[in-house]
């Protein structure tokens, strides 16, 4: 089973077309992946159904996404949010 | 025989599809299911990847780039949908406003924010509706997309209540206008659906939240919901209606307390 931040670097590859290599924990979605403000819904979209299973859904409110900028901060959210590895 | 939806032997265009979360990709899909030669639109560049990745899975579908405020642009595209089999079918499920307009005071909307969200929600249709009607020959249904906030007030939806308003009084007006040709113009009202555009509007998980609870169903509508509803509008089943906004909001429109 992946980690969790496997899973968020698999998402972010996809929807952002990203070198995996890039796709590092500290590399922030608009600088170091530039990513614009719609990539940056996609993502949070993307997060989202990855991480819904069955009735248990993910849900990432407008505030908590402002503050979602880098990779860690993703896996950091979804982490407190009972996912594990 | 069963009743069947049968669009085979006509084609169907789709404006707005952005991602596979689209409610014109779930009708695009259904229309595609009952028989209809499909083209659907995009945007732009930003865009396209999403939507030529989506219609690999669909036999014989097209997607062509389209700015619906272009009359050209429009009539390109839709000569193109109809270019091998007679046109019978186009949705529209286009709509913008700036995240700066979609949320706090309505009474703050900037004059150039309310042209942009009127011109491309509510304007569009025109252009569409235009195109779309001159090569219906032998008939057709137009569609577009609509929400309850046309009538009733939603937090945050702001300016984008006057633009379905807008949207669904020409719905009527083109309904009239065409009629007599055979060409029947209809909205569904849809309930809260997570859609790329929804996303931008502040409170909307809120909003989809109370749908689901105090709809009569009790829970938030699905995309193939509004792709099936879409479907039977857009089909020969559909012929006595025209001029008519259909809910598919899980009833939540009839609700008091």
């Amino acid at each position: 089973m992946a980690t969790v931040l496997e899973r968020v670097q698999k998402v972010v590859v996809d929807r952002l077309g990203a070198e995996e290599s890039a796709v590092v924990p500290e590399a922030t979605f608009t600088d170091d992946l530039s990513a614009d403000s719609l990539d940056l819904v996609e993502l949070i979209m993307a997060f989202e159904e990855e991480f819904t299973e069955g009735s248990e859904a993910l849900k990432i409110s407008d505030e908590d996404a402002e503050a979602i900028r880098t990779i860690n901060d993703a896996v950091t959210f979804i982490k407190g949010k009972g996912y594990t590895d | 025989m069963a009743l069947a939806i049968d669009l085979s032997g006509t084609s169907a265009i789709v404006f707005g599809v952005a991602n596979h979360r689209s409610i014109a990709w779930a009708i695009a899909q259904h229309l595609h299911g009952a028989g209809a030669r499909l083209t659907i639109t995009y945007q732009n560049e930003r865009l396209a990847k999403n939507v030529l990745g989506l219609i690999a899975e669909l036999d014989g579908a097209r997607a062509v780039e389209c700015d619906v405020l272009d009359t050209g642009s429009v009539e390109a595209a839709v000569e193109a949908a109809s270019a091998d089999v007679p046109l019978a079918t186009a949705v529209h499920s286009v709509a913008f406003a700036n995240r700066e307009d979609l949320g706090g005071d309505f009474s703050a909307t900037s004059i150039e924010g309310f042209r942009t969200a009127l011109e491309v929600s509510a304007y569009s249709l025109l252009p569409v509706a235009r195109a779309a009607s001159a090569k219906m020959t032998d008939g057709g249904s137009i569609l577009t997309l609509t929400f309850h906030a046309a009538d009733k007030v939603y937090a945050g939806y702001n300016v984008m209540g006057v633009a379905k308003a807008a949207l669904e009084n020409e719905v009527k007006q083109l309904a009239a206008e065409y009629g007599r040709r055979g060409i029947r113009v209809n909205a569904i009202s849809a309930g809260p659906l997570a859609t790329l555009s929804a996303r931008g509007i502040s409170g909307f998980a809120d909003m989809q939240a109370i749908h689901a609870e105090r709809s009569p169903l009790g829970r938030n509508i699905t995309q193939d919901e509004v792709g099936a509803a879409a479907a039977f509008l857009s089909s020969p089943l559909a012929s006595g209606i025209t001029g008519h906004v259909l809910y598919v909001d899980a009833g939540y429109n009839v609700m008091g307390v």
